[in-house]
């Protein structure tokens, strides 16, 4: 696909996010926006999947873990918009009696998820899993997965780590959404992660590094990545990106982690993004 | 009353082993997974026969919880196994993310519950993981009373499409389960026909509650024991069916009071058929060091404990 589509479905994803969370007056844009064009080039360009067809088995298909489940409306946005479900569902996001939960979730069967997450951390030990079960069934494709920069406190992240380098699990891409904010602030005050990249590289994976906000990069770095599966390590992506991306006010600072834009702060936020493919 | 052969003695974990050995080569789509306890769980002759299959994933429950979850998205089964402390309460919210809410069909093996670990002490005798498992929705969970049941049960549940929790345990015990018995979960083996008390166990309170009854016989009472192997789904009509012809029951069980396998029952009761029920178990107490059959006396769970809660649960209809 053309860079230039992939910055329009992008555009439309983050005016997608922001709908979506001042429709259900809660949820997390600021992260979301900061991964929309990381899992725009996902879906849109790199997986080899069937949104059409969706099975939990994903036999012969690539499969995505969202392990920082609360950015979950950028999931479904492009979930939604690459054809898993309709577009109009997103407007049920957050509200009751819809398959749009907060968080993923399995049990409302939406297409596209095949893991609830939320509870952060346990996404990269659910692709190792994957990752073994497609390696015992001869299935050459490849799991993916995305990481908040603060759900790598969590210590399961580390057991993880240890465990894929270990083994030579090397038919995963995890990425990492480095983009230093986490709840309580920025993630080198919180708890600080130091030297990242030295410390994946430390328990033996390969370290791409990319700017999470330029296409043409992303379109680059994952094809890279890709090239590197099966040569006997796991593969993590430091990707740099900017919460609150698409939007001014709210790049630069931690505080819309988890805070829906007011009427007024939504209509100037899709000012500042293109409506592309229309508006669900 | 009807007389029970013992069969020969052996560790129930012994009986996960030799089940999962047996699915190793009757279901191509299970695999192990442990940490770092294989030979404990007695997982090591299906590590051997199927080294493709087995998962040493080392200390990190909480990985081997998430990965056995991932795993089942490409159709396997996979069975963890470690102790019961480290397969419940130190990944209490993998299994309820992972694999509980995620309905994946995971059969999490736990061996070592209870006071009957023995010398290791109150760190690894687990006593609440029944509750905890049992409060999980789309749990199923599974206590057999001997090898044979726990054999059994452990090839049954890779029949069942969704999330297990089987438990048993380390020290050696009579066996009393007739080796091609049928292992059907979520109903009850109804063992002796009685009239004036029931007595309904899980795990290794099974058998005691066999010798209770017998020397209840001896005093001129009739007990009717239940082995309750599913904790959930309860077979209600099991209960029912006893309690409304005996007016009493007694629950026997190696894990906490609260939570635990009576708790259930009384639960079924309260709403059904109010009877007076007395409780053989542990009382919001840890644990401590000694010989299993040491703790099973000091912690009130031998089988003259289950006759003392008959003949009071008697008085008392």
């Amino acid at each position: 696909m053309e860079i230039q589509q992939l910055n329009a479905i992008a555009s439309q994803v983050r005016r997608d996010i922001l709908r979506m969370v001042s429709g259900a007056n809660s949820g997390h844009p600021g992260g979301s926006l900061g991964c929309a064009d990381f899992l725009t080039v996902l879906y849109f360009e790199q997986m080899k999947h069937n949104p059409a067809n969706f099975t939990m088995d994903a036999i012969n298909e690539d499969v995505f873990f969202l392990s920082n489940g609360h950015i979950s409306p950028v999931w479904y946005s492009v979930l939604a918009r690459a054809g898993y479900f309709q577009a109009e569902e997103l407007g049920t996001f957050r509200k009751l009696n819809g398959r749009l939960q907060g968080h993923p979730s399995v049990d409302k069967k939406v297409p596209g998820v095949r893991m609830a997450s939320g509870s952060l951390g346990q996404g990269l030990s659910n692709a190792l899993g994957t990752c073994q079960t497609k390696k015992l069934n001869n299935d050459p494709s490849i799991v993916y997965t995305l990481h908040g920069d603060g759900e790598l406190q969590e210590g399961q992240i580390w057991e993880a780590a240890l465990y894929a380098a270990a083994k030579k699990v090397d038919n995963i891409i995890a990425t990492i959404d480095y983009n230093g904010r986490q709840i309580d602030g920025d993630t080198e005050d919180v708890i600080s992660l130091g030297d990242l990249p030295g410390k994946w590289r430390a328990f033996g994976w390969e370290v791409l590094e990319m700017d999470g906000h330029n296409i043409t990069e992303i379109v680059a770095t994952l094809a890279k990545a890709k090239s590197m599966t099966g040569n006997g390590k796991p593969i993590v992506i430091i990707m740099k990106t900017e919460m609150g991306q698409g939007v001014d006010f709210m790049m630069g600072s931690h505080k819309w982690h988890g805070v829906a834009p007011n009427p007024e702060q939504l209509a100037n936020a899709l000012g500042q993004l293109e409506e592309t493919l229309g508006d669900y | 009353m009807k007389q029970f052969e013992i069969l020969g003695k052996k560790d129930t974990r012994s009986g996960f082993g030799e089940g999962l050995l047996e699915l190793g080569r009757t279901n191509p789509n299970v695999v192990g997974l442990c940490a770092d306890l294989t030979g404990s769980l007695k997982m090591d002759a299906f590590e051997k026969e199927f080294p493709e299959r087995f998962f040493q994933i080392g200390i990190a429950e909480a990985n081997m919880i998430g990965m056995a979850a991932g795993m089942t998205i490409g159709g396997k089964i996979p069975y963890t196994g470690t102790f019961a402390n480290f397969s419940t309460g130190r990944v209490y919210d993998q299994i309820r993310q992972s694999v509980a809410y995620s309905q994946k069909n995971v059969k999490i093996c736990a061996s070592h519950a209870g006071l009957t670990l023995g010398e290791d002490g109150a760190t690894h005798q687990i006593l609440e993981d029944i509750g905890m498992m049992r409060m999980l929705p789309n749990m199923t969970v599974i206590v057999p009373a001997d090898h044979n049941q726990t054999k059994q049960a452990t090839i049954a549940i890779a029949e069942h499409n969704g999330p297990v929790y089987l438990r048993f345990g380390r020290p050696v015990v009579p066996i009393f389960v007739q080796p091609d018995a049928k292992f059907i979960i979520g109903k009850a083996d109804v063992l002796t026909e009685g009239t004036d008390v029931t007595i309904i166990a899980c795990g290794h309170l099974v058998w005691k509650s066999i010798e209770a009854a017998q020397e209840l016989a001896a005093m001129g009472i009739s007990a009717e024991v239940i082995n309750m192997h599913t904790i959930k789904p309860l077979d209600e009509k099991a209960i029912l069916d006893s309690v409304r012809k005996t007016k009493c029951v007694v629950t026997a069980e190696e894990h906490m009071l609260n939570g635990g396998l009576g708790e259930a029952v009384s639960q079924v009761l309260t709403r059904n058929f109010p009877a007076p029920q007395e409780y053989v178990g542990v009382n919001d107490s840890f644990g401590e060091s000694g010989t299993p059959d040491e703790l099973m006396v000091k912690y009130g769970l031998d089988t003259v404990n289950i006759v003392a809660a008959a003949k009071k649960v008697i008085e008392r209809k």
